[in-house]
């Protein structure tokens, strides 16, 4: 931000909505960036108010990850676009071991939106990411012509520093390791599809949607030898574990009745036909580990408020297929094959 | 969850499995049809195959509502969304049935023809409500099951008197689908079908009761129990089955008793034969044409007809040439017969119908039980 002399600009008008000058890069602009962006996200880095953020930098490997979102409902039961935003990139640096630094965001916004809803969301963000310790210290803002957008898009950028000695993949899980899930599978997208839906719940489905690198710190000081780890998001837990399989060539096995899911989720998924291993969660974590360490692992997870619920839910093995298979709550065996096209719920 | 997790339990389903296998005699066969997809995709979905004898055989049948659509009628709902500026709304599945040249209406639908995916009859209602200066045309498919919804929306149709809305109806039954198969060649006189009997559809049966199926019990000597769609419905189901062929009797039983009455659901069979009538004929897919299979809309509702409305001629198709789905439906072949399983044809890229709605036999086998193919 430039330096600018105070009172200069008339305070936002928060009963208005966005309209083009807002995207333009003259006063009007600067006045939103100001007001509602900065006020928000304040932070250091931020306030250098150039081009791009100079930022130091610790010894180690950077990793850096990129997600854009564009929920509908954009406020949902726990949380809403703005938090979501900041825990989605965050967690994607995260699940490679490392320690996110910092953020940047890019928002898309559609003339006519509410500077109310805005604020809001906005405002979400930065309550986020000072929870995390994950300043937002750069940021761009679009808006495109009303039909142009749904309300809002935003698209964040995490990177993060890697110790040396520490490899996190996808391509690291062997036969005889062990899969744990940190908690509770479902819950995001089920919000979602219960607001969508209007399915009106006694106690509301509530998403998941949290940063995991604090739980992800402590699973890997447990000592216990991860291989792999991931945030089993769009295409739930089922897609999460078949991209693993493929990617280390090893095939798993589950088991249906140690997966933990809420009754609300299992029933809300009963009355749309859908598959809660196919369903969004923005909170959890999978983690492949050494079968051996598979309870060190799971006393670390479950000592961290956001996997206490955590569970060893099925094993690595051999086959030459890559199959993701289950053992069903009645004893059959199935696959957990990939998702085909979207989860569309069944006609009759 | 009450009055699901009883019905999965897994100590209660061993139970079952191991009561079936005793039963089961050594040295007989046993192949039992489980008329609906609902069924298909509940044994696959929980392994149920797992837990049978190995003498014991399920047959998949035709009750999947998108599998025994013939590829004309969809062209023909293509042809509506795409050359007669309709808003055409359907459920999820069928807009990814394969028709003609290579089309479906999803790819109908991203060449700028405006479909609609919609959960309810009512959802597509509200569309022509939205959109007066717009032909909205509901692409009705289904069983018993989903046509009284239907019947409701022309009959609100009527009442709110809205001039823009019609269905094109593709209403099928069940019972004329059971007799078919019961009296084809392969089952009466070829034997490649071995039958010995049937489970009785679940929510179809709420709607219709059991009454219907005594007929092929008495006539064709074919045990019927009707079964929920649970894992554990569908083993006591198949256990009953076990006994009546055991005993030598051929009676309509219930398993489903916590939902269907002899009679079913009166109020909405009287909904029903208030705006649908008998169809002299209809092609279904892999049955062909079955003479008063399916159900139009009465005279006194035609201006909410499509096929009235628009003109519409039906002009049949043959299916994709390497495709086994008409085999498959006839419970003559099991998906793994077919030379484009898991080839040419998987649910991403669908050559025929039975590997687009889970119900179908090959979605079902492929997406929960291939692993079994290679092992």
């Amino acid at each position: 931000m430039s330096q600018r002399r105070r009172g200069y600009a008339r305070p936002l008008d928060l009963g208005g909505k966005v309209d083009l000058s807002h995207g333009a890069g003259g006063r009007t602009a600067a006045q939103l960036i100001e007001q509602l962006f900065a006020a928000a996200l304040d932070n250091e880095f931020l306030a250098q108010g150039d081009d791009g953020a100079v930022l130091p930098m610790p010894p180690g490997r950077l990793v850096m990850s990129t997600d854009s979102h564009v929920v509908s409902p954009l406020f949902f039961p726990g949380g809403d676009i703005g938090c979501l935003s900041v825990h989605g990139s965050i967690n994607d640096v995260a699940v490679m071991g490392a320690q996110p630094l910092y953020l940047a965001a890019g928002f898309i916004l559609e003339e006519g939106f509410p500077l109310a809803d805005l604020a809001r969301i906005v405002g979400s963000m930065g309550q986020a990411a000072r929870d995390a310790g994950v300043p937002v210290v750069a940021g761009d803002t679009k808006v495109v012509e009303r039909g142009s957008g749904d309300g809002v898009f935003i698209t964040t950028t995490a990177v993060g520093v890697l110790r040396d000695g520490l490899n996190l993949s996808g391509s690291r899980a062997q036969a005889g390791d062990a899969i744990l899930i940190s908690g509770h599978i479902g819950d995001h997208g089920m919000a979602i599809m219960a607001c969508r839906e209007g399915l009106g719940f006694a106690s509301p489905i509530v998403s998941d949607t949290a940063s995991l690198h604090g739980l992800i710190a402590d699973l890997l000081a447990s000592g216990a030898a991860v291989h792999a780890l991931r945030d089993p998001t769009r295409g739930g837990l089922a897609t999460t574990l078949n991209e693993i399989a493929a990617q280390s060539a090893v095939g798993m096995l589950l088991r249906e009745d140690a997966i933990p899911l809420r009754r609300e989720v299992a029933a809300a998924c009963e009355l749309l036909g859908l598959d809660p291993l196919y369903v969004a969660n923005e909170g959890k974590l999978v983690a492949v580990v050494g079968g051996n360490d598979a309870e060190r692992a799971l006393a670390a997870l479950r000592a961290h408020p956001l996997g206490r619920d955590a569970a060893i839910i099925g094993a690595v093995h051999v086959d030459p297929q890559h199959f993701v298979q289950m053992v069903t709550a009645p004893g059959g065996r199935r696959m957990v094959d990939w998702l085909a096209g979207e989860q569309l719920p069944r006609i009759c | 969850m009450k009055y699901v997790d009883e019905f999965r339990d897994g100590e209660l389903a061993r139970g079952l499995a191991r009561r079936i296998a005793a039963a089961a005699r050594a040295g007989r066969r046993y192949s039992f049809m489980e008329f609906c997809g609902g069924h298909t995709h509940a044994i696959s979905r929980y392994g149920l195959a797992d837990l049978l004898p190995p003498q014991l055989r399920m047959i998949h049948g035709p009750g999947c509502p998108v599998c025994v659509l013939p590829i004309g009628r969809v062209d023909l709902a293509i042809a509506l969304a795409a050359e007669r500026g309709v808003i055409l709304a359907s459920y999820g599945d069928t807009l990814r049935i394969p028709a003609s040249g290579g089309l479906s209406l999803l790819k109908a639908k991203a060449a700028g023809a405006d479909v609609r995916m919609i959960y309810s009859s009512a959802e597509a209602l509200a569309l022509a409500r939205d959109n007066p200066g717009r032909e909205v045309v509901f692409f009705a498919i289904g069983f018993e099951t989903t046509t009284p919804p239907t019947a409701v929306v022309i009959r609100e149709a009527a009442r709110l008197g809205l001039d823009n809305f019609s269905v094109l109806c593709c209403h099928v039954l069940t019972p004329s689908a059971i007799g078919h198969i019961l009296s084809s060649p392969e089952v009466r006189s070829l034997g490649s079908v071995p039958i010995d009997g049937f489970v009785g559809p679940a929510h179809v049966s709420t709607v219709i009761g059991s009454r219907p199926y005594e007929y092929f019990a008495e006539e064709y000597r074919k045990p019927v129990v009707i079964a929920g769609f649970e894992p554990l419905d569908l083993l006591q189901a198949i256990l009953m089955l076990v006994e009546q062929v055991n005993f030598g009797v051929a009676r309509v039983e219930n398993q489903f008793a916590r939902a269907v009455t002899r009679e079913g659901n009166l109020k909405a069979q009287d909904l029903v034969a208030e705006v649908f009538e008998l169809r002299r004929e209809f092609e279904w897919r892999g049955l062909g044409t079955v003479p008063y299979s399916a159900l139009q809309i009465r005279a006194r509702y035609a201006r909410f007809d499509a096929e009235r409305r628009f003109a519409l001629a039906y002009r049949p198709v043959a299916d994709h040439k390497a495709c086994e789905c008409g085999a498959i439906l006839r419970g003559l072949k099991a998906p793994w017969d077919c030379k484009v399983f898991g080839t040419a044809c998987t649910p991403e890229t669908p050559l025929g119908s039975c590997m687009v709605s889970s119900e179908g036999a090959c979605a079902a086998h492929y997406s929960y039980g291939r692993f079994r193919a290679v092992a």
